[in-house]
């Protein structure tokens, strides 16, 4: 789980470009929207698009992303149940 | 009757130089590709605006050229409100169409990114712009063979004749690949340079 986690950190910072963070600089428990990163409505977008593509995860109900992308911590624990590769 | 306009502030971004009003500014590695040379100016001028680094190229040449013309021009953020902005350029968003087309050619492999396909037109850089100094005036964004110094003219003048703007942000940005050129300035009634078409083209040309 803790690779995982480091993966999607790094995976996070380069395809949103977080150019003012590293992987330190995000904890497991850190909102990834509103006060945390600060992520916006294409950043999410974006993760769909990473859970597809890199975990075979196709998240459809926008209601189970609000759920999935509280923190890295979250995302690891569904990724982890739910991957198909 | 037909007002003089004035110039408050140009500049200009080309071959790894950024001047404004005339004055050289910055002048970086020629071996830099315009990513790398636009975030170095964004550290060196110290800009907190994460977002930079989520636009496309067009943006990122669009918004540190506004960001040198606003900060030239000394304005209340109120002034700034009322732009007009007239922007032109050859390649459109081509630089970024290309990216979105390499996410879509394979049919194996198709994952067009939502983050990449929101610059595919010109004029987002205007929002960029517009959001940045939290602009609320008309706005058009034409696509032309060449720089067209009349036609800029003509609709900058427009607005102001209208008092559709009190100021309008005009030029050209344009970039395709590792070519990159970018002349923007800003009108108004009141400006320290008399402002005409004959006069921009100069700038333009020689600068």
């Amino acid at each position: 789980m803790d690779a995982l986690k480091k993966e999607l950190k790094e995976s996070i910072i380069e395809q949103l470009n977080l150019e003012d963070f590293s992987v330190d600089d995000i904890a497991d428990d850190d909102a990834l929207f509103g006060d945390g990163l600060g992520l916006d409505s294409i950043d999410a977008l974006e993760l769909i698009v990473m859970l597809d593509k890199d975990y075979g995860i196709k998240l459809t109900d926008p209601n189970e992303g609000k759920a999935v992308f509280v923190s890295v911590e979250v995302l690891a624990k569904y990724i982890t149940d739910n991957r198909t590769k | 009757m037909k007002k003089n306009l004035n110039t408050i502030a140009y500049c200009r971004i080309k071959n790894h130089t950024i001047s404004v009003n005339g004055k050289l500014l910055y002048t970086k590695d020629s071996q830099l590709t315009f990513p790398e040379f636009a975030k170095q100016v964004y550290k060196e001028k110290n800009i907190a605006y994460p977002k930079f680094f989520k636009m496309d190229n067009l943006s990122k040449l669009g918004f540190l050229a506004s960001e040198f013309i606003f900060e030239a021009a000394k304005l209340d953020s109120d002034i700034i409100k009322n732009t007009g902005i007239v922007l032109s350029n050859r390649a459109s968003s081509l630089d970024t169409d290309r990216k979105h087309q390499e996410t879509i050619n394979d049919k194996n492999n198709y994952y067009p990114s939502p983050a990449v396909f929101v610059y595919t037109l010109a004029n987002i850089m205007i929002g960029e712009i517009s959001i940045r100094h939290q602009i609320k005036g008309e706005n058009v964004f034409f696509v032309a063979e060449q720089f067209n110094e009349i036609l800029l003219e003509q609709y900058a003048s427009s607005l102001i004749q209208n008092k559709k703007s009190d100021l309008v942000l005009c030029g050209w940005v344009d970039i395709d690949k590792d070519k990159y050129d970018a002349f923007m300035y800003l009108v108004a009634e009141e400006g320290p340079q008399k402002y005409s078409k004959e006069i921009i083209k100069k700038i333009y040309t020689e600068d």
